[in-house]
């Protein structure tokens, strides 16, 4: 569901540059005090979501929940201070003043007449009493959530300068039942876990979920029927197909940006390399010819180049090609050995795990190899997703021995923040969608 | 330690029916899952639990039927060759074992078996479903150079998501790092 950004009304001359600014680079700086008092209902109205009052609070609680995720921002308890319909667009900035809070963020929620809503969106330099940012956003009463991680994307978007991650998806592997024995099923819900749903039923193992750019479409690897491949799943319609009539094992696929493709890794005879898969015709074009094992591959965000493992030099190493499979070389060289690497949709960095010998752990270099910092540590991390804006990285966190809890956790490229992600049962190999329409 | 004795006892029988019964029930049908690891006895007691010996009078001993899986395991020795770390090379002790394999395919040509890969769970889930490639590869080509058809032989990789052990000590790792040949059709 597309939701409508709406320009609005009364928007006075543009404001004038922001006083403050977060910067996003200094993980460790003290997070910005900033406000979200519940949205005040113009006019309380009902809606298929409960009453425009009613909405009007959780949107407020979800913009601050996914502000505080960040990091970057400290939400503030404003239950004590009463938010009259008038204060949207002439805040009392005393008030919050009072509070120490920097930034506010506040809004209205209005019911439409053809039963949607309308969430309107205001931030304030609380200090400078300037408005930073207005938008209005029209969707369905039961899509509400993402109108409010619209606006709280805006206001990330206002304050740091780059693009919010908020109104996105995740799609991940959900696990339970004994090491032995897992049981495996796919699962996606909203960035912060919200709306979630199972996608499988786990009579197959499925396993390395991955999102095509429209969001529509996954692709995955799936032992149904015995015959490990590769197959892709219309959200929508639940519709499932394995794609290619090879009877090797297929695995590891990645949409190319452009969405008409896919890259996967194919084994046989012992020896595995990389394909690109067309989704229309089903062609098969062979990227990489041994020796030993080539897998893992992922496009830069413009599809011109492909960075992947291989372990023709000895060990599991780090490599890029062009998207043709010319000039395939080796970018990463640190102690112990580099798997699963991923482009950022920045184009700026790879994020990979690193391995040694006792640990799996999550790090990130540029796409030359240099500049490597490793950003997480326990027994095993791996399979590194990026946010839509390049700026976190979710992976799962493996924990040893018998019981050991496999979940998701995500963290900033500065390195710090490192959060669960909450899912309903054990969870694994996640992937990240773009920022949704 | 002496009442663990009928306990052992009565647990290996189990698994020695499900193995029976599993032989008709699996041998056409599909398997929506993989198999249940293999009965923990000691790969090693196979020598003495045929029904020739000397063995008190009274006692019914029990052999398997020749033919069937439970014959495959007890005439091989195991059904399981185990990998050194990150490693698909098939050493002396795996050698062994694959060759008895192939010797008991070989009596029986219209068994058809798939060798299954599986890594322990270090490394990458990628890389470590290519590794069990590899491994599964290299059990298939001992037993093919052994004489046994290709025809007969397929490979699945699991990586590490089916571990026979769960722990997360050089124990369990080494016990995981292993190709397992199943009889998929054509057993007694």
């Amino acid at each position: 569901m597309r939701i409508l950004p709406l320009v609005l009304a009364l928007l006075a001359a543009a404001p004038a540059a922001a006083v403050i600014r977060v910067d996003i680079n200094s993980g460790t700086a003290a997070p910005l005090p900033i406000v979200v008092p519940g949205f005040p209902a113009t006019a309380d109205a009902p809606t298929a979501a409960g009453s425009t009052t009613a909405l009007g609070s959780q949107v407020a609680s979800v913009i601050a929940a996914d502000l505080g995720s960040s990091g970057l921002f400290k939400p503030l308890d404003a239950t004590g201070t009463a938010v009259a319909p008038g204060d949207v667009t002439a805040p009392r900035f005393d008030a919050w003043k009072t509070l120490a809070a920097q930034a506010l963020v506040t809004g209205n929620v209005t019911a439409n007449p053809d039963g949607g809503i309308t969430v309107g969106c205001y931030a304030y330099d609380v200090f400078s009493s300037e408005e930073l940012a207005r938008q209005g956003f029209v969707t369905t009463a039961a899509n509400w959530r993402r109108a409010a991680h619209k606006c709280a994307d805006l206001v990330y978007s206002r304050l740091t300068g780059e693009t919010g991650y908020f109104d996105s998806r995740i799609v991940y592997v959900s696990e339970t039942g004994p090491k032995t024995h897992r049981i495996k099923r796919l699962a996606v819900m909203d960035q912060d876990g919200a709306n979630h749903r199972f996608l499988t039923n786990g009579q197959n193992l499925v396993l390395t979920p991955r999102f095509a750019p429209n969001q529509q479409t996954l692709t995955y690897m799936s032992y149904a029927d015995n015959r490990p491949r590769v197959w892709v799943y219309t959200i929508g319609s639940g519709r499932q197909e394995a794609v290619g009539e090879s009877p090797n094992m297929s695995f590891s696929p990645r949409f190319a940006p452009d969405g008409q493709s896919l890259i996967l890794s194919m084994s046989q005879n012992g020896t595995t390399d990389i394909y690109k898969l067309d989704i229309a015709s089903h062609r098969l074009t062979r990227l990489t010819s041994g020796p030993g094992i080539s897998t893992a591959p992922s496009y830069s965000p413009d599809g011109s180049k492909i960075v992947f493992e291989s372990d023709r030099g000895g060990g599991q190493q780090v490599y890029t090609m062009n998207a043709d499979g010319s000039d395939q070389h080796r970018i990463s060289f640190g102690e112990g050995r580099a798997g699963t690497p991923v482009w950022s949709p920045r184009g700026d960095l790879i994020a990979f795990t690193r391995l040694t010998s006792a640990k799996h752990r999550i790090a990130v270099m540029r796409p030359d190899g240099s500049g490597e910092r490793v950003l997480t540590d326990a027994y095993q991390d791996e399979g590194p997703t990026w946010s839509p804006n390049g700026r976190v990285i979710l992976f799962f966190r493996t924990a040893a021995g018998r019981g050991g809890r496999v979940d998701l956790h995500s963290v900033d490229l500065s390195g710090t923040n490192e959060r669960t992600i909450k899912t309903p049962l054990d969870a694994s190999d996640p992937a990240w969608s773009p920022l949704l329409p | 330690m002496r009442k663990d004795v009928p306990v052992l006892h009565k647990a290996s029988t189990v698994a020695m029916i499900a193995v029976l019964v599993g032989v008709g029930a699996c041998s056409t049908k599909k398997k929506a899952l993989p198999p249940a690891p293999p009965p923990s006895s000691a790969p090693m007691g196979g020598a003495s639990s045929g029904s020739t010996g000397g063995g008190d009078a009274g006692n019914v001993g029990s052999t398997a039927i020749p033919g069937s899986i439970a014959d495959f395991k007890q005439s091989s020795g195991s059904d399981t060759v185990l990998f050194a770390y990150d490693s698909y090379d098939v050493d002396d002790t795996a050698k062994a074992i694959l060759g008895k394999q192939a010797e008991w395919l070989a009596r029986y040509p219209n068994v058809k078996v798939t060798v299954e890969g599986h890594t322990d769970e270090r490394g990458t889930r990628e890389y470590n479903l290519a590794l069990g490639d590899r491994r599964a590869t290299a059990a298939k080509n001992f037993l093919a150079a052994q004489g046994v058809s290709p025809s007969r032989l397929a490979t699945i990789s699991y990586g590490k998501e089916r571990p026979v052990a769960d722990g997360s000590d050089e124990s369990a790792y080494a016990q995981n790092r292993r190709a397992v040949t199943v009889v998929v059709s054509g057993a007694r």
